[in-house]
């Protein structure tokens, strides 16, 4: 039976997103509501947006799993993704929302005045964003396996599809709303079933978890190179996710950019003490996951076997639906924002039908890609698109943002040795041509440690030797992105 | 598939591109490759081709920058050892050998940019070593007025370099004066905008005060709530700062227009908005929704004229106009319509009136907003409108989320 609850779970879910994204304008107002109709989108609403945005299939199945199969080493996920949040308030929020950019390649060519900046940052925009749509593909895939037995490939073109006739039609035209919506299903989904499945682990006499074996084979080899690795990648990657930039246009200024932070700061923050949960209860109650099984199914295992009869497959179709839910959203902010940059930079002429023909770009090459690459566990895959945001976007905002020197053939070379060599070596590392263990294999899967200071370096060492290409429109620009908007606009209210 | 075949794969594809790359440049260059023309021709094309790569820098005026970039090409277009380009105070580039010559330029070039007549001279130079032992200088004229120097040095006197350097310094020329001819228009274009901008049509303000006025007695609150509105409308109206906007003020200004519109229309005009709170803070050109808005009352309420004693009264039979303004997200993109039922327009008409050829009086502003999107967004990014005789009228228009040099301030 748990399986028609699962799917009409999930269907629910995708009708919802439809319907919220093509209907949630449709309520026409007149003059008097005026002020409501153009009232700004505000922080809080803005930052539960991000967060619905932002909570992807890593985090709603993939940590749980690696806690699992890891042990508690692995807390370091959530709390990479969210202290990236912490950097981009500190560093970035408000200048880049002063700056005007919608997307990082807006930011670059506003900041550098060069087209070929530009298109370089729009290639490694792309190289991200199809990166990161992988693993939510694949984790849609596993899913819809684990709910109804359906083959792998399944659930990937499902939600590929479902996302690009949903953002080509147009129907994600208040797609604050969606995401909005999404976040809150996506707490609902885990926090429910997590109160559930507490309060059974206590009558079942507590047992205690424990996280004794250490049976990590794919880290066993310098698990300290490889967190480190990741708390770089994390911390630094999350300022230049596009999906996530982009919505920082909707903050009507820098100020209500940095509280849509905070407010950011806090939602994901109370989501990300859901996953452990799952991880530990998972270790007490779904252990054979842990020996060569799929650690990222976990959360949608538990309630069956937690909890029996109807209950059960409730909580369990919640779940399920929340899934998606985190699929769908993450997956259709991607596809927005890299359809954004492929209508801008690579399709000649501009206009709907070449939305939608990028829509489709960009949705069509993570899905081929989801089909055919063997599958990592999705945190990990979706840790690589942090590594080449990390290596190519920071040092290019955070520089672009504080150091007046950078120049053009500065940003080139940064992108270039910087973001190439970390997309490099996490392509090597997904085609499976180095085999675990040993160092080359460490060194490729967790770029970051290494790959953000040569991005850095790359940058400035150019940038100082080419002191005659510093854009004439720098100070210009630094005043735009460093004063409050009520200074430089000279208006009075 | 296994890692090796990965790697081999990755490298065959990596090879491909290379060679792919070696002969799209082959094949682009044809003149390089020997087969077609005698040496001079040869020699023509190699001097046209120069001369072309040198132009573009040139066009955007005598400055250090553009002077930097076209130094080396117009100095292989010379075949000299040294070049140098000043302008009236300084010297802009240096290109090629004996920079120390530099600090003398000025002084040597004083009379010629007084006079503006071609000069030679010696270098006079202390290091015996140095090769640059003669030059010739040309003015850089535009307008009759002398704007720098053009500078060729040599080892020794040349009738040949002197004559060349006369060509080059009159091509140069010819640069700079489109690179002028761009500028004024540019500035002619500002000033249309600026002398466009501030036309709110007087009838607006008339009406609105005599509106006003017929609620001072019988309804002095909304009298004065109708002043202040009016206050705020004209002062964003007629703000002297800035060229840009968000969409978040234009509709608030919008929204007083419609205010003092309905104070003397009342019931005939309703108004709907449908606004994505997304797009708000987009950038767009001042003052460029306002009159498409006003365009569509006009048509709204058009050949229908209100009872002096009932303003309020909707006539019997008669439908309320009906405008409905509607913001969406579109990606990258913003998407503005206005539309209104009222009593359409002939789109030959139209069409007239767009290229320009309608006359003084009628559409101006859909005119000036068309003229004004395509400066700032390029020509994907006019008005379109959809229209008939008595079917309505429908105005999109589109505003891309960043455009360089855009900023709503």
């Amino acid at each position: 039976m748990s399986r028609t609850y699962a799917v009409a779970a999930v269907a629910a879910v995708v009708l919802a997103t439809v319907l919220v994204g093509g209907f949630g304008l449709r309520i026409s107002r007149t003059t008097s509501d005026f002020y409501v109709a153009s009232r700004t989108v505000r922080p809080r609403l803005n930052a539960a947006a991000i967060s619905g945005e932002y909570l992807s299939a890593a985090s709603f199945l993939g940590i749980a799993g690696l806690v699992l199969v890891h042990g508690p080493d692995m807390l370091w996920y959530p709390v990479g993704y969210t202290a990236g949040y912490l950097v981009l308030l500190v560093f970035v929020a408000a200048p880049l929302r002063r700056s005007g950019a919608y997307t990082l390649p807006d930011f670059a060519e506003g900041r550098l005045e060069s087209r070929q900046v530009r298109r370089l940052v729009s290639v490694f925009v792309v190289a991200a964003g199809w990166l990161y749509l992988v693993p939510q593909l694949q984790g849609a895939g596993l899913t819809l396996k684990i709910l109804t037995g359906a083959p792998g490939w399944l659930g990937d073109v499902l939600v590929a599809s479902v996302v690009v006739l949903a953002v080509a039609a147009g129907g994600m035209r208040s797609i604050t709303f969606v995401q909005v919506f999404q976040y809150w299903l996506k707490l609902t989904a885990l926090l429910v079933p997590a109160i559930f499945l507490a309060l059974a682990w206590h009558d079942d006499g507590r047992p205690r978890v424990t996280f004794d074996e250490q049976l990590s084979v794919f880290r066993a080899d310098h698990p300290l190179y490889a967190t480190y690795g990741l708390i770089v990648a994390t911390f630094l990657g999350t300022m230049g996710l596009p999906h996530v930039v982009v919505r920082f246009y909707t903050s009507p200024n820098g100020r209500d950019a940095r509280r849509t932070t905070v407010a950011v700061l806090a939602l994901i923050g109370v989501f990300y003490l859901l996953p452990p949960v799952y991880g530990a209860l998972g270790r007490l109650y779904a252990p054979e996951l842990i020996h060569g099984g799929d650690g990222d199914a976990a959360v949608l295992l538990l309630p069956g076997r937690l909890l029996d009869g109807l209950g059960g497959d409730l909580l369990g179709a919640l779940i399920a639906g929340g899934a998606f839910a985190a699929f769908l959203s993450t997956a259709s902010g991607l596809t927005m924002a890299v359809a954004g940059v492929i209508t801008q930079d690579v399709l000649p002429s501009r206009g709907v039908r070449h939305f939608r023909l990028a829509t489709l770009l960009a949705m069509c090459v993570p899905l081929a890609c989801s089909l055919m690459v063997s599958r990592v566990p999705v945190a990990d895959s979706v840790g690589m698109a942090f590594a080449v945001s990390a290596s190519s976007f920071c040092p290019l905002l955070v520089l672009g943002i504080w150091w007046r020197r950078l120049t053009p053939p500065g940003a080139i070379a940064g992108l270039l040795l910087g973001g190439g060599s970390a997309f490099l070596s996490v392509a090597i590392t997904v085609s499976g041509a180095v085999r675990p263990p040993g160092w080359p294999h460490a060194l490729l899967a967790w770029p970051a440690v290494w790959s953000v200071p040569v991005g850095f370096l790359a940058m400035v060492l150019v940038s100082l030797a080419t002191p005659g290409r510093i854009p004439s429109g720098t100070n210009a620009a630094m005043t735009r992105f460093h004063l409050p908007e009520a200074l430089t606009s000279g208006r009075h209210r | 598939m296994t890692g090796a075949g990965y790697a081999v794969l990755v490298l065959l594809a990596l090879l491909l591109l290379g060679a792919g790359v070696l002969l799209g440049r082959r094949t682009a260059r044809p003149l390089r490759t020997s087969d077609i023309g005698t040496p001079v021709e040869h020699a023509t094309f190699e001097t046209l081709h120069t001369a072309s790569l040198a132009a573009p820098p040139l066009r955007a005026g005598l400055t250090e920058e553009s002077a930097r970039r076209s130094a080396r090409r117009l100095r292989s277009l010379l075949g000299t050892d040294a070049l140098c380009l000043t302008d009236r105070e300084r010297v802009l580039v240096w290109d090629g050998e004996g920079e120390h010559h530099g600090r003398h330029v000025m002084d040597q070039v004083q009379g010629l940019l007084a006079s503006g007549r071609d000069t030679a001279f010696h270098s006079d130079c202390d290091d015996l070593d140095c090769p640059l032992r003669w030059a010739v200088a040309v003015p850089l004229t535009v307008d009759n007025r002398v704007l720098g120097t053009l500078i060729a040095y040599a080892p020794r006197e040349s009738a040949v370099l002197a004559r060349a350097a006369g060509e080059v310094a009159r091509w140069v020329c010819v640069q700079l004066e489109l690179a002028e001819l761009d500028r004024s228009r540019t500035q002619l274009i500002e000033a249309e905008i600026r002398v466009l901008r501030a036309q709110i049509s007087p009838h607006f303000i008339f009406n609105s005060l005599a509106a006003i006025a017929s609620f001072v007695r019988t309804d002095p609150e909304r009298a004065r709530e109708l002043l202040l509105e009016f206050a705020d409308f004209t002062r964003y109206s007629f703000r002297s700062h800035g060229d840009f906007t968000t969409l978040a003020d234009e509709l608030h200004s919008i929204d007083q227009y419609l205010a003092l519109v309905r104070a003397r229309f009342g019931e005939r005009l309703a108004v709907t908005l449908q606004i994505a709170p997304e797009v708000l803070p987009v950038a767009l050109p001042f003052l460029c929704l306002q009159p498409l808005v006003e365009n569509a009352v006009k048509h709204g309420l058009e050949g229908t004229v209100p009872a002096p004693r009932d303003p309020g009264a909707v006539p019997a039979g008669e439908t309320p106009t009906r405008i409905t303004i509607s913001a969406f997200d579109a990606g990258s993109e913003a998407e503005v319509v206005i539309e209104d039922n009222g009593t359409g327009m002939d789109p030959e008409r139209l069409r007239h009136i767009l290229r320009g050829e309608g006359g003084h009086s009628t559409g101006i502003g859909l005119l000036n907003v068309d003229e004004r999107l395509r400066q700032v967004y390029g020509d994907d990014y006019g008005l379109v409108i959809e229209t008939g005789i008595g079917a309505g009228m429908k105005i999109t228009v589109r505003l891309p989320k960043y455009r360089a040099g855009v900023h709503g301030s």
